[in-house]
């Protein structure tokens, strides 16, 4: 009855009846998987959140790794167990035990419902407790004073805004090591995100609106940041450096920033807005005090200014077009 | 008198797009060609661009799936070519003008234009049998639905040659999507063809509901239904809660583009986080809209290929009705990066978990299916057991995802690509290949050919593992996605090795290619005379394949799940039953003048050509009345008439 239904009728079905094999082209799959096999794992390096740098990349760290321990413990016999019984069960085994009409067990039932629920409910504790503690608002327990950063993404580039310092830079994110940042987070055009994969949480930058996060670098050392978030043309090279250095170089920085270069007054922020790409690091001696402050509720550029400075400000639209 | 459209907006300064345009117009003359050589316009017409019967339009659906798979892959392939050259110094072959809108088109296609209509066509198609009637509730929308699907498709292509797509990523979110930071035709391209399918989309989510509740077999109760039709219940049902949230989101970027309005401009009040969690109240239950019609299909494949009735099948169906109802309370897992409260986010973190419970739960009722079964190795089933393992792995990086802190290091990383695509391919794109190679011989009456089909499921599965796994170590090293230009060379040989595997895809994508061409060459060796070529558990096997219009001369009385199952055990007599005059729906031009309308009418308003808008509008109008005051819109097939068709069929239908 079933003899036309399939390609090889005499074949017995198995898993790998269908590869297409013969001796030399499974040698070669053979090969090649070897080969892919060690670029995979020669190429990943200990790099990005794989490298965490501070105390939050470390917890996030450790949380993504207890987190795929737990399920793993149920995955892995998942896997094993599809694999086993589509072998064992299948149809030309003769040694398989068969019961055909087997379509409900209470048990069975219970249990299969048990397992998830049981994960479930271990990892969303986890999660519970380990949201608040990492809250990116929430402040870094340490006796050290946090420094206080303004991050605003432009198109497309970084500027970090050291309020308390009265300093600028562009690109270039210096911190001391051992100390919190407390960053208050603004974007002047599209959504983006401000993220340093080594140092931990990422955060948007929305228009017209401030969020909160709160990292710190344990050893000094330069940090690949960029935006996580799609921005426009120039995003791949929305990129800056997060460098942590220790404390005592960090004053000396600040103090050699304060003596050189340019200041960010309101003229000179009009001009930075300008969209641009790859634009390398650079400090600012002396900004605007209330320069963030005028970036979020929006009035550190004249829209009318803005159009005729060439930013990507199209004519108003007009109703009905 | 052409609104914002000029010779401008033909790209005649970029060889990359041209050349493209000119090999798809070659190929569209070419087909048109051998149509109108061959004298197949009538035919065609009468037969398919007309037709009402479900099982044409699901069939419909699956073609433009399948055309439009080959359009999103090659932007995938496009994109994983770049990400492979433009490293370090070098910039590639796309400057990232292009670069964006392909990956903006990549997502669109695939979501909208490749499961979508895969997973409509196959409800389409087997839900009517599987529940033992004639028709959807309402044939002549059924086929709006699909040709507003196909005008939606259409546009995406002319975007290739008239003017550019969006460049803000499939989601556009604004304000990058505003008119302030895309002042071109692009968005308005992806939010007018999205809005045209997406009420094509809505129409077939009521049609499926509407049927399933209302058209069943005499005593088929729900829960006698087969397990795919609930499936294709739950997903229809999200589908009329979720999409007019999606329109309703998109008319007010509309009214921002076009009107000058500001819901989600950065200024006068707008407000871009109202966009997100619009987006993501629809994007979320869009996920299960594609994946719950695959467990249905995992669910009938694994069943009926281990011989055995779906382990407790009520365990099934509450976790499909708990996936339902949960996947409304997740939304805000797509953007936890956005600064809520450590509250809110892990309560949508924890409530996301949650959904993995019935799914888990899913994943153990296919195993004890198989368990002491007599599994048969055909294609269906190695999609099926492949998706089992690789959803596992899915379904693991996605509770990963879910808990905050560690989505803060992972959120729209290539980690994240992943995992989503771990999901989509493992999933959705293994269960509606799963289903297109078991409900082939259903719809043309003979079998593909199975050494092609493992073939291509191989290649899918290698493909997707070396394409993939590299991506997740990546998005550990810290790569974003959405790159046009990667800057770190240590990357080089991961994206080389995903390139590898993209091309395995694609190779898995001729293997099916080349399947269907074997299949249909040699289709009178491979023919299915009892209609039930793999010894079938539900209604749609008790007809003869291909089925007659009307699917069941009369009506199957259904007193179990698994209904034609018992049939078989019982051994009916085959009694020549009583046949009586029925009525089905004549074939209706009106979808397709519809949909054509449709197409002016979207392209008129992407480039603000307003008196065509208008006319469009008002042939639609017309259009709809003029159906709505026709007479005669079915026709009667008296009980003689049927009498001789159903004996030529079952006596005479089989060739020699």
């Amino acid at each position: 009855m079933r003899d036309w239904r399939f390609a090889n009728p005499d074949k017995p079905h198995g898993l790998r009846s269908g590869v297409p094999h013969g001796p030399r082209r499974s040698g070669l799959l053979r090969w090649l998987a070897v080969c892919v096999g060690a670029v995979l794992v020669c190429s990943c390096r200990q790099q990005g959140v794989l490298d965490p740098q501070g105390p939050i990349a470390s917890a996030q760290l450790l949380l993504l790794i207890n987190t795929t321990g737990i399920m793993l413990v149920v995955v892995v016999p998942v896997i094993v167990a599809t694999l086993a019984f589509a072998w064992w069960y299948r149809s030309s085994n003769a040694r398989a035990k068969r019961s055909e009409e087997l379509a409900y067990e209470g048990r069975i039932d219970f249990v299969i419902w048990s397992i998830p629920a049981l994960v479930v409910i271990l990892v969303g504790g986890v999660t519970w407790i380990s949201t608040h503690d990492l809250d990116p608002r929430a402040p870094i327990a340490t006796n050290v004073k946090p420094l206080e950063v303004d991050v605003v993404s432009l198109d497309w580039k970084w500027l970090f805004i050291y309020p308390d310092q009265g300093i600028a830079a562009v690109n270039l994110l210096v911190i001391p090591t051992g100390t919190p940042v407390n960053f208050r987070l603004t974007s002047a055009t599209v959504m983006n995100s401000f993220f340093v994969p080594q140092l931990g949480s990422q955060i948007y930058t929305m228009a017209g609106m401030t969020t909160h996060l709160n990292l710190l670098a344990d050893k000094p050392g330069e940090y690949p940041g960029m935006s996580a978030n799609f921005s426009g043309d120039g995003f791949a090279n929305m990129r800056f450096i997060a460098k942590a250095v220790p404390a005592a170089d960090f004053d000396t920085w600040v103090a050699q920033v304060r003596g050189s270069g340019s200041a960010l007054d309101l003229p000179g922020y009009v001009a930075l807005a300008k969209a641009s790409q790859a634009v390398p690091p650079m400090t600012l001696r002396a900004v605007d005090p209330k320069l963030f402050e005028r970036i979020v509720d929006q009035t550190a550029l004249d829209p009318e200014k803005a159009r005729t400075n060439g930013a990507r400000v199209p004519p108003a639209p007009e109703a009905g077009g | 008198m052409l609104g914002n459209l000029t010779w401008a907006a033909i790209p005649f300064n970029q060889p990359l797009p041209l050349y493209a345009m000119g090999v798809v117009g070659i190929i569209i003359l070419a087909v048109l060609g051998i149509i109108t050589k061959k004298g197949w316009w009538p035919y065609l017409w009468r037969e398919w661009l007309t037709s009402v019967d479900h099982k044409r339009i699901g069939v419909m659906y699956l073609i433009l799936a399948l055309v439009m798979l080959l359009r999103g892959y090659t932007d995938a392939i496009m994109m994983r070519s770049q990400q492979a050259i433009a490293i370090g110094g070098a910039q590639g072959y796309l400057p990232p003008d292009h670069y964006n809108q392909i990956f903006s088109s990549h997502g669109t296609i695939m979501i909208f234009f490749v499961a979508m209509p895969f997973v409509i066509g196959l409800m389409n198609f087997v839900v009517p049998l599987q529940l033992g009637v004639r028709d959807v509730a309402f044939p002549v929308l059924n086929s709006v639905s699909f040709w507003l699907s196909a005008s939606g498709a259409l546009l995406i292509n002319v975007s290739l040659v008239i003017g550019n797509f969006a460049r803000t990523g499939w989601m556009g979110y604004p304000p990058l999507s505003g008119l302030a930071f895309s002042p071109d035709a692009g968005v308005d391209y992806y939010l007018w063809l999205l809005q045209i399918s997406g009420i094509g989309t809505l129409f077939a989510g009521i049609n499926m509901v509407t049927t399933i509740l209302k058209l069943r077999a005499p005593g088929m109760t729900y829960f006698r239904m087969p397990v795919f039709c609930w499936s294709a219940l739950t997903s229809s049902i999200l589908i009329i809660v979720a999409f007019p949230i999606l329109t309703a989101t998109f008319a007010m970027l509309l009214l921002d583009r076009y009107l000058g309005m500001h819901f989600f401009t950065n200024d006068a009040g707008g407000n871009v986080m109202m966009y997100v969690n619009l987006f993501w109240a629809w994007g979320h239950p869009e996920v299960y809209i594609l994946i719950l019609p695959a467990f249905g299909i995992f669910s009938e494949v694994i069943a009926t290929f281990s011989g055995k009735p779906l382990f407790s099948y009520r365990s099934m169906i509450l976790a499909l009705l708990a996936i339902c109802v949960l996947s409304f309370m997740v939304w805000l897992h797509h953007f936890f990066t956005m600064g809520a409260s450590a509250n809110v986010n892990a309560f949508f973190g924890i409530m996301s978990m949650i959904i993995g419970v019935p799914t888990g739960v899913k994943v153990f009722n296919w195993l004890f299916t198989m368990f002491q079964g007599r599994i048969v190795f055909t294609t269906p089933v190695l999609f099926s057991i492949g998706f089992m393992v690789t959803f596992v792995i899915g379904g693991m990086t996605g509770i990963l995802l879910a808990v905050p802190p560690v989505d803060f290091v992972l959120h729209n990383s290539v980690f994240l690509v992943a995992h989503f695509h771990n999901v989509i391919i493992g999933g959705v794109l293994f269960g509606v290949l799963a289903g297109y190679n078991y409900w082939f011989p259903k719809a043309f009456g003979f079998i593909l050919d199975e050494r092609w089909g493992k073939a291509s499921f191989w290649c899918w599965l290698i493909g997707f593992y070396l394409a993939f796994t590299p991506l997740y170590a990546l998005g550990l090293m810290g790569m974003t996605r959405r790159l046009q230009h990667i800057a770190d060379p240590n990357w080089r040989p991961l994206l080389l090795v995903a390139e590898l595997g993209a091309i395995i895809v694609f190779l898995a994508i001729v293997c099916m290619m080349v399947q269907l061409y074997v299949s249909i060459r040699t289709r009178e060796s491979r023919r299915d005379l009892t209609g039930d070529p793999w010894n079938g558990r539900t209604l749609e096997w008790a007809t003869s394949s291909p089925p007659p219009a009307y699917n069941f001369a009369v009506m199957p009385r259904v007193e179990t799940i698994d209904a034609f199952w018992e049939m078989k055990q019982r051994r009916l007599a085959a009694v020549e039953p009583a046949y009586e005059t029925i009525e089905m729906p004549r074939n209706s031009a009106t979808a397709f003048v519809i949909a054509f309308f449709a197409v002016a009418t979207g392209f008129a308003l992407i480039w603000h050509i307003w008196w065509m808008a208008i006319l469009g509008l008002l042939a639609i109008f017309v259009t709809v009345l003029v159906f709505g005051w026709s007479e005669n819109r079915e026709r009667e097939i008296p009980a003689n008439e049927m009498a001789r068709m159903e004996r030529a069929r079952l006596h005479f239908g089989r060739p020699a």
